[in-house]
């Protein structure tokens, strides 16, 4: 991969119980609880609405969980940190919709629901429906993939995957959280000590390397471009530092513009490798001031796992400190904790 | 239409002032009684509870029926999520979460059931045999007396030990 658009037919999928065969004409969007007027919106009237487009990127909560595991997992960028995709999505605002339903000023939360099997539920908080929140239904022009939410899906910028849920089908309104299963037991993250962290809502400020990176093979001494992608769900970013020496120097990458909020950023910074042992990291800033931790710092506060986990286990999530590719001296590329 | 005709229009708009009030309003208005039908949302307080009850009695028989062939006699051993089970939690692998040492509120799991169980056909189950597999699944647990007795009074409160276990991480966006 390279750039920063994560085309339609290679954008992650997580689904919790395999894709809907869902007919569009008779797809509903009903929108209740504490509004003034209960609504109900199909596909067609949708597409008579006032519409925006902008680019953002969706990460699931459990990408790169790989990286609670006590020793480097020998995995490619694909299998440590797959689960994120950028795409231009365009759809109604969800703030539109609730003009029209107007809102109770009791409510605080909106409860989403999918027309999957499982009617997979997450509570949002009513600030984030009304700030950015979108009904999506087209992913880089095209329609949603089936496998992204077609006909419609909730997309909420730079926040959790799963909260972003697809096959839409209702939207409550209601004081309270629902604390539905995907969000007081799946989407909870247990921390060192026995307590759990709820609601993370936020993918925060992350950045790692595609190129050089796992998998790869130096082709000899000389002139290399070190590219990767850096991201944050609180806005734009800032910067990104890239070490070739396992973070004891830093060289500031470019960004190739345009930096837009909430979007994948791809860096670049030249690199000539005299052939000796490297230890290559990224670490991203955002608008907002957050840098991605280091990876002491992130273990200290998260914990490891006792033993390494299976790639496509989860044991964990919201992982967001450093990644470190190890170019050995004959040019191989592996993956090691600095 | 044009661009031009457009932007006139939008112009028009605005000076009459009507422009920001004045959405497409194609929504399709919904009375209570639509709205019931699709409203399978349980909150945690109990709201939006239905009718009905059942006891772990019930649920067994219904369990037999329609659960065992994925979550095993008596709740464990399937091959879908062990739904008894209270060993302590040691490390940070969600492996570990079962409805007892972590599940934090009870309506979760009649919700739960209610919409997504049994797999292959979700959204089959009756509003009393929800509560009885509830009242059942809490009974294997020992958080509720086996005899006790499920509805929208009794379920919400049930006492779920970890409770208190979680830390909300970003408080300042709820």
């Amino acid at each position: 991969m390279n750039g920063t658009v994560t085309p339609n037919g290679l954008h992650f999928v997580i689904l919790h119980s395999g894709v809907p065969d869902i007919d569009p004409d008779k797809h509903r969007l009903v929108i209740h609880g504490l509004v003034k007027q209960p609504l109900e919106f199909s596909l067609d009237t949708l597409a008579r609405y006032p519409m925006v487009s902008r680019m953002g990127f969706v990460e699931c909560g459990g990408n790169s969980a790989p990286m609670f595991s006590p020793q480097p997992m020998q995995a490619s960028v694909q299998a440590l940190h797959g689960l994120a995709s950028n795409a231009e999505w365009t759809g109604v605002l969800l703030s539109t919709l609730l003009e029209e339903t107007g809102i109770d000023p009791k409510a605080k939360w909106v409860v989403a629901e999918g027309a999957d099997s499982l009617g997979v539920s997450r509570s949002v908080p009513l600030g984030k429906a009304l700030d950015d929140a979108m009904i999506a239904l087209y992913q880089n022009g095209e329609r949603l993939m089936p496998g992204n939410g077609y006909p419609m899906r909730l997309l909420l910028p730079g926040w959790e995957g799963n909260m972003n849920i697809k096959y839409l089908r209702r939207l409550k309104l209601t004081d309270q959280p629902a604390m539905t299963y995907y969000e007081s037991k799946i989407y909870s993250q247990l921390l060192p000590g026995g307590k759990s962290y709820q609601f993370y809502f936020l993918q925060e400020v992350k950045s790692f390397i595609t190129h050089p990176s796992f998998g790869m093979a130096m082709k000899g001494n000389g002139y290399y471009e070190i590219s990767g992608v850096a991201y944050s769900g609180n806005g734009r970013i800032a910067r990104v530092m890239v070490s070739a020496d396992g973070g004891k120097s830093w060289a500031q990458a470019a960004l190739q513009e345009p930096v837009l909020p909430k979007a994948f950023t791809r860096f670049r910074a030249p690199w000539r490798w005299d052939g000796s042992p490297a230890v290559l990291q990224s670490r991203a800033w955002d608008e907002a001031g957050n840098a991605q931790p280091l990876r002491a710092e992130f273990v200290a506060k998260r914990g490891e796992l006792p033993k390494p986990a299976p790639i496509l286990a989860f044991p964990n999530q919201h992982y967001n400190s450093l990644t470190s590719w190890a170019v050995a001296a004959n040019g191989e590329v592996s993956h090691v904790y600095a | 239409m044009s661009m031009h005709k457009l932007t006139g229009v939008a112009a028009l708009l605005l000076v009459s002032g009507v422009a920001s009030a004045d959405g497409p309003n194609l929504g399709k208005r919904l009375s209570a009684q639509e709205i019931a039908a699709w409203d399978i949302s349980i909150l945690p307080d109990g709201g939006n509870l239905p009718p009905g009850s059942g006891n772990a009695e019930q649920g067994a028989r219904a369990y037999a029926q329609k659960c065992v062939a994925c979550h095993g006699e008596s709740g464990k051993g399937g091959i879908a999520a062990a739904l008894v089970g209270s060993a302590p939690i040691t490390t940070i692998s969600g492996a570990q979460k079962t409805i007892a040492n972590f599940w934090p509120y009870p309506t979760t799991v009649f919700d739960f059931i209610r919409r997504a169980m049994p797999w292959q056909q979700p959204k089959s189950l009756t509003d009393d045999e929800v509560y009885a597999l509830t009242a059942y699944i809490f009974a294997l647990n020992k958080l509720i007396a086996e005899d006790a007795t499920m509805n929208a009074e009794t379920l919400p409160k049930v006492r779920m030990p970890n409770r208190d276990g979680f830390i909300v991480r970003f408080p300042e966006k709820m």
